[in-house]
């Protein structure tokens, strides 16, 4: 594989994550958190309606996790294509 | 001890500690002034940056705001969270591998063209600078409930603080400043709501008590929807805002947010860009700490202050309502003269008015906590508001010295162009401070000004910029200009030319002006994607720099030349 066609391969795969880490990133929060707020809300999570759960702790917490994620899969791509820092 | 003692002593050894940290970080180069010589680690940058971020406006008055919206209240928490996924993925680790100071930098190398940067020097100076009155407002509030001086002195004595670390030290003493204030901010905020959330719930965890049981063994949530019902206000936890509207807004506040200026430099003072993607996720759980709280903060404050204070006989009433009466943050009319107070929904028979931001400020009062607590939310509130106004007025300088000066006259030296900036922010907070001491009536509205504007000006041409290899400078400007004028106008016939007609039936879509930067957003998009179609193909080595931050080896330091 010649250096082009690699860090061709490298943008797509990059752009890959970042697309399925978005759609996540989407559903949380406009997705749970408004769209869906009123269906989840019929479902209980201790003293929450899990919709406002979501709309006001949920998707915050995954906002954080999808970060980390985000580096961890970088970390191991960037390492893959030999294009990380050291 | 006396609140008032406690005060002076945890704001005075907050000051005393910050002053000693700038002194001992003193900048010596543009590059440390600027980035803080790029040498700086992920986790200490991400604290400075969650403390540069949360604003007076975060730490004082969104818990209270919240207390008010119930579930519509959400659209600043996920609004002004969101924006960091943003940030980490589309934005910082693209940034930093570019490498130079500003936002303007890339805008003006990106597009090669000095017009795109003086367009997106006057988007940075504007946001900028209504920012900055805010907190500095938010500072003379604090020191004048506080300590009991004149707001106007209050001014003055933070302008004095700011100027000496912000000045001085540069981004460098900026940077392990607001790592200090951090600590202060979320210390002062967490304490009073964990005593909260115990006395309410029997759970130190504020996140689960608000998911909590209330003494008499209901849900907190469900008995807080129960009693507002009552009054006759709409349900805590039902929204009353539509659902376009609720999603425009939390998109513009998250677009917004990882398109402030001040926010994105932050990420250039990271060594690799590795550290600049980890940086931004340490941001966020620094910043998520406090805004999982809030909500919390907001329904216990709420809870209790209708359980304290309505349908109790006047003369009774606990004596933390007395207090905050004398600075009119909360108000009893008898209007029906029995003596007893009525919390209702009709504002023709109501006779209690709280102030959003009594919920932070009196909170360690209501929970009838030690005096020295007292002190510690006045230390966090100033802590709050002098790390936002010192990175703002550090954006102002570096556009200044930076950005203008060195873009006309590139063959100044350094030690001429670190005289620039230090003067630059010097102008910056005697502004900042005459607009702090003369607020213009606007400033509340202005805010949803500067997100918008973000929102609608910086982030497409940024993301497009690094996404899309084709993307012209003659796309650029005319998506910018825009994505600001559609927003701009939008913003000002509402708020400013007619406001009457400010009402979700007179709305495009039914999107308020506080929403409307997510269209604007949409305009600049596809005017820079229709523009650049039709226009000549960006230079080769502008293409080649594109291809180049894409991929993350070779970061090197941030570097001016």
């Amino acid at each position: 594989m010649d250096q082009n066609t690699s860090k061709k391969l490298y943008w797509r795969k990059n752009l890959q994550t970042l697309f399925s880490l978005l759609l996540i990133w989407f559903v949380v929060s406009f997705g749970f958190g408004i769209i869906l707020v009123e269906y989840l809300n019929a479902i209980k999570l201790g003293g929450f309606k899990l919709g406002f759960w979501f709309a006001q702790q949920g998707s915050i917490y995954s906002f954080v996790i999808l970060i980390f994620v985000y580096v961890y899969r970088m970390d191991r791509l960037d390492k893959e294509f030999d294009v990380n820092e050291n | 001890m006396d609140i008032i003692t406690w005060t002076y002593i945890l704001v005075g050894a907050s000051f005393a500690l910050y002053i000693g940290i700038a002194i001992w970080t003193r900048a010596g180069s543009t590059k440390e002034f600027y980035v803080a010589g790029g040498g700086v680690s992920p986790l200490a940058n991400g604290m400075a940056t969650a403390a540069d971020w949360m604003s007076a406006a975060s730490f004082i008055s969104m818990a209270g705001i919240i207390s008010f919206a119930g579930y519509d209240g959400s659209v600043y928490l996920m609004g002004w969270t969101g924006g960091y996924v943003l940030l980490a993925l589309l934005l910082a680790p693209y940034l930093r591998k570019f490498g130079k100071f500003t936002v303007p930098d890339f805008v003006g190398d990106r597009y090669y063209s000095n017009k795109a940067r003086v367009v997106a020097v006057i988007c940075a100076l504007f946001i900028s600078f209504i920012y900055v009155a805010g907190q500095m407002r938010g500072v003379g509030i604090v020191f004048s409930r506080y300590l009991e001086v004149d707001i106007n002195t209050g001014v003055i004595i933070g302008m004095c603080i700011v100027f000496f670390y912000a000045v001085l030290g540069g981004m460098k003493g900026i940077t392990y400043t607001q790592v200090a204030q951090y600590c202060v901010l979320i210390f002062a905020y967490m304490v009073p709501a964990i005593f909260v959330s115990m006395q309410l719930t029997g759970n130190p965890i504020p996140q689960i008590g608000l998911g909590g049981t209330v003494a008499d063994g209901s849900a907190l949530l469900d008995k807080l929807d129960g009693v507002l019902q009552e009054l006759g206000f709409a349900a805590y936890t039902s929204g009353r805002k539509g659902m376009v509207d609720m999603l425009a807004i939390t998109l513009a506040l998250m677009v917004g947010t990882a398109g402030l200026p001040h926010v994105i430099v932050r990420f250039f003072t990271v060594p690799r860009v590795k550290d600049a993607r980890l940086s931004a996720g340490y941001a966020l759980i620094f910043i998520a700490i406090l805004y999982t709280t809030a909500p919390a903060v907001a329904a216990f404050g709420i809870y209790n202050a209708i359980d304290t204070v309505a349908e109790k006989p006047i003369d009774e009433l606990p004596a933390w309502v007395t207090n905050w009466q004398k600075t009119n943050l909360i108000k009893v009319d008898d209007k029906n003269g029995d003596g007893v107070v009525q919390y209702l929904a009709d504002p023709a028979a109501n006779e209690l008015s709280i102030d959003k931001d009594i919920m932070v400020l009196a909170n360690p009062e209501i929970a009838n906590l030690p005096n020295w607590v007292v002190g510690l939310v006045a230390a966090g509130a100033m802590a709050a508001a002098l790390s936002t106004a010192a990175g703002l007025l550090l954006v102002i300088s570096t556009s200044v010295s930076r950005d203008l000066f060195r873009t006309f006259n590139p063959k100044m030296s350094e030690k001429k162009e670190l005289r620039i900036a230090r003067l630059a922010a010097a102008g910056a907070v005697i502004l900042a401070g005459y607009f702090g001491v003369n607020p213009p009536g606007f400033v509340a509205e202005v805010v949803a000004f500067a997100f918008g504007l973000a929102a609608a000006s910086f982030f497409p041409v940024i993301i497009m910029g690094i996404f899309s290899s084709r993307m012209t400078k003659e796309g650029a400007i005319a998506g910018m200009l825009c994505g600001l004028v559609f927003t701009m106008a939008y913003i000002v016939y509402f708020k400013f030319v007619a406001p009457e007609m400010n009402s979700a039936e007179n709305w495009w879509f039914g999107i308020s002006p506080e929403g409307i930067g997510s269209i604007g957003m949409l305009i600049n998009f596809v005017v820079c994607m229709l523009v650049s179609r039709f226009t000549p193909a960006p230079p080769q080595e502008v293409q080649k720099m594109v291809e180049e931050i894409r991929i993350p080896r070779g970061a090197g330091q941030a570097t001016g030349h």
